[in-house]
């Protein structure tokens, strides 16, 4: 009973590089993120500004973690504007008259998740962004949200509280360094030639266990394939869409926060 | 019929009692025993099945050709949570495991039912770093002794499991710990201390068996005015680390136990303590008798991976290129396996079992040749190591000695500045497991998810089948996961090993040809153990929270 069990092969282009720091990456996707001059401004500004109430780490105002991205009266960066420009909470936020450089600098840090060295993502209009998600960008073509779609790519009802808005950016405009490894897909033949296009869910020495294109949960033992390929590259390209609509798409997918 | 059933039973547990009573004078394991392991294959006596630590049973009634007709014969399941990775003992028929934190039961080792079980509940304050982990105990003529968390000694009586003394070993105050079963020679106890990631100075001690007094203590650190000591600046020494938390093992002719030394302290930042920090990361061998340092052999001087040395010592005399040597085999946590001479320590031959890139080799004594990595950029192998504190087997019929490694795994050091507080964490930094993408899932210290979402692209298991010769590889068996299970082998060149799927895998120990496998669910983070009972031959590993016993079908 001798199983070769690294006998699957990886289909698609293979590429495996390293994401140091994101700094690489905030270079490359450009107007799509805030500077990190702009986050280090940012973060001189809260600290003089809003840590006062806030807290050094953003925490310290009951139902709002500005680091982790958790607001009462916002979603979009436009909302941060109107609130810290505007005030909120009848008073108890107060107004702050800050240029536009500080403003951003401090949406930026914000965004960055108060790490200086970290990616600070725009984030645009929920509403558009689920008008993107359902329309032009094809995303519920495969993906599941709130118990309507399907489910071969995985279910998005989550999203946008296990991922940061930086990898959800990631999974856009570069998804070959977005996947999970785990989310693969795989292609199979069995040994009774039936072949099995799906994702994989789980894997072992011996077995791997994929939801197929007919959504059916199959188990499959390594020994009794023929083949067994695993894809490199999502299914979905890297998105054409404007750097608007993106913020736009990420917006969306951050109230996706699950039941 | 019921009344003669009854009486029958009471008149022979009479009997017994008399046979019990003239019995019981002899001391039931003397040092002598141990000694001749080899001699009893149906008994596991010490933590590593005999003092040269092969972890080679000589019993060979499952073979390969009946190995399908293994069935499960009971299961004894954990009380508590977590990592199990202790270590039972068999002598007679009766099995004595430890249960986290700090449990004994001695098992009747055919049926799984408990004669006793005995409790100590460590100290408040006891710290460790990896968990409330045990790895077994360790018997001497009617006593069974084991290392506590608030590192104590503990010896029980072996028939009731009562306390006949317990004895501290270390200042629970400042994070000193035994996780490792006790090593018993001659009239002593011998355990070393846990606590590398809190700053202590280690020592291995040893202990009266009958008493309990501190019969010697030989610190892992060298004190002022000591040979080694100059490996040190300034007060780095008194806080330096060099933990033994795994079971030595023990060569009587030349009457010198060996010991694996975890890591220098703070962990990370080898900055902060500039020189090689003897004796972190090395092999010792001391004196049995007075504790004495006879020789040393250093792995990885001025250690900033965490490369622990805390391997088990595997011994053997065997040909090597064409000479009769007393050797040790040591395949280390930094990704080199290396043959020793173990009367004085001399380097045989070491080389690289798994990618490495901290270093470009060995030079000609067996130092390696650092080559440190650029900050952010990934170290081979990464933080758990190409392999850890699994206990390894040689078998003495194949020549070949097996353990687990992790393949294609790595990680990113970062170094920080640390300030020694005491029993305070003492780490000088942090790390990250490289993983294919960012945010991605990577292999933690145990497996609690039962899915595996992070994948063989972090790193995965390879069993490797090593030629002591050559130093070279002569076969590997894969696994999806990463393993931190050890090995066993037997007299029917049967190979049987875990994994932290949940597989219990029994392999062709010459070919590496899978021979069967069983899903058990949890992960097996320790070495099976075989034994037998009134004819019949027993094979138990601990998967997850139960410990399965095996034998052939009837």
């Amino acid at each position: 009973m001798m199983i070769n069990i690294r006998n699957k092969v990886r289909f698609g282009a293979w590429l495996l590089f390293l994401n140091l720091g994101g700094q690489l990456v905030a270079q490359e996707l450009g107007d799509h993120q805030y500077t990190s001059a702009a986050i280090e401004a940012g973060s001189r500004v809260y600290s003089q500004q809003c840590a006062l109430c806030h807290g050094p780490n953003g925490d310290t105002v009951d139902g709002i973690n500005l680091r982790r991205g958790v607001f009462r009266n916002a979603n979009s960066d436009e909302d941060l504007r109107r609130v810290i420009s505007g005030g909120a909470a009848e008073g108890r936020m107060p107004a702050f008259g800050l240029s536009q450089t500080e403003l951003d600098g401090v949406i930026a840090y914000i965004r960055a998740g108060f790490d200086p060295d970290g990616v600070a993502v725009r984030i645009g209009d929920p509403l558009r962004g689920q008008s993107l998600f359902r329309g032009a960008g094809n995303c519920a073509d495969c993906h599941r949200v709130n118990g309507d779609g399907p489910r071969t790519a995985p279910d998005l009802s989550e999203i946008g509280a296990v991922r940061t808005p930086a990898a959800l950016q990631r999974s856009l405009l570069d998804p070959e360094n977005a996947l999970l490894p785990i989310n693969r897909a795989v292609r199979i033949v069995t040994r009774d030639e039936e072949v099995i296009t799906g994702r994989r869910l789980n894997e072992d020495t011996y077995t791997v266990q994929v939801i197929d294109s007919q959504e059916r949960l199959r188990s499959l033992i390594k020994a009794d394939l023929v083949r067994y390929e695993l894809s490199s590259t999502p299914t979905h390209r890297p998105t054409t869409f404007s750097s608007e609509e993106v913020a736009d798409l990420v917006g969306y997918l951050l109230t996706l926060r699950g039941q | 019929m019921t009344k003669n059933f009854i009486f029958t039973q009471v008149f022979s547990l009479g009997l017994s009692f008399l046979l019990l009573s003239s019995v019981a004078a002899v001391a039931q394991v003397p040092f002598e025993r141990i000694l001749n392991a080899d001699s009893e294959p149906q008994n596991w006596m010490t933590y590593n099945g005999g003092y040269l630590s092969q972890r080679h049973s000589r019993l060979e009634q499952i073979t390969r050709e009946n190995v399908g007709d293994l069935e499960l014969r009971w299961m004894l399941p954990n009380q508590v949570f977590g990592a199990w990775q202790s270590n039972p003992l068999v002598v007679d028929g009766i099995m004595y495991v430890t249960e986290r934190p700090n449990s004994v039961m001695a098992v009747d080792a055919v049926t799984g039912r408990v004669f006793w079980k005995y409790r100590h509940t460590p100290a408040e304050n006891a710290r460790v770093c990896c968990g409330a982990n045990n790895r077994g105990v360790a018997i001497l003529d009617d006593r069974v002794y084991m290392g506590t968390l608030d590192a104590r000694l503990v010896a029980l009586d072996r028939i009731n499991g009562q306390v006949l003394w317990n004895v501290e070993v270390g200042e629970v105050d400042l994070a000193y710990s035994v996780t490792m079963a006790p090593l018993a020679v001659k009239d002593k106890i011998m355990v070393g201390v846990g606590g590398g990631e809190f700053g202590i100075r280690g020592y291995v001690a040893a202990f009266d068996a009958v008493t309990g007094e501190q019969a010697w203590k030989t610190y892992t650190i060298p004190a002022p005015g000591e040979p080694g000591h100059d490996s040190w600046e300034g007060d780095d020494w008194q806080h330096g680390g060099a933990p033994v938390w795994i079971t030595g093992s023990f060569d009587p002719e030349l009457n010198l136990t060996y010991w694996g030394v975890g890591n220098p302290g703070p962990d990370w930042n080898a900055g902060q303590r500039p020189g090689d920090n003897l004796y972190s990361d090395s092999v010792i061998a001391l004196n049995a008798d007075t504790g004495e340092l006879e020789w040393y052999f250093q792995f990885t001087p001025n250690d900033g991976y965490d490369y622990d040395s805390v391997q088990v010592p595997v011994l053997a005399d065997i040909d090597w290129q064409g000479e009769a040597r007393k050797v040790m085999m040591w395949a280390n946590r930094n990704g080199y396996f290396y043959v020793l001479d173990r009367t004085d320590g001399e380097f045989l031959v070491g080389k690289p079992y798994v990618r490495v890139n901290w270093s470009s080799g060995l030079d000609e004594n067996g130092r390696p040749i650092p080559t440190p990595q650029p900050e952010g950029m990934p170290t081979y192998p990464g933080n758990q190591g190409g392999t850890n504190w699994y206990p390894p087997s040689f078998s003495p019929r194949t020549g070949l000695f097996y353990f687990s490694a992790w393949e294609d795994y790595a990680t990113i050091y970062r170094a920080e500045e640390a300030e020694y507080e005491p029993g305070r964490a003492f780490l000088g930094g942090g790390f990250s497991v490289l993983a294919p993408v960012q945010g991605a899932p990577t292999i933690g210290i145990g497996r609690t998810n039962p899915i595996n979402n992070w994948t063989d692209e972090v790193g995965h298991a390879s069993l490797k089948a090593m030629d002591p010769q050559t130093g070279e590889e002569v076969w590997e068996f894969e696994q999806f996961d990463v393993s931190d299970s050890g090995m066993l082998t037997t007299a029917s060149d049967l190979l049987l090993t875990g994994g932290r799927e949940g597989y219990f895998h029994i392999l062709d120990a010459r070919t590496g040809e899978l021979l069967w496998y069983k899903n058990l669910g949890g992960q097996i983070v320790m070495a099976p153990v075989t034994y037998m009972v009134e004819g019949t031959q027993y094979v138990s590993i601990i998967s997850g929270n139960t410990l399965a016993t095996f034998a052939l079908r009837q």
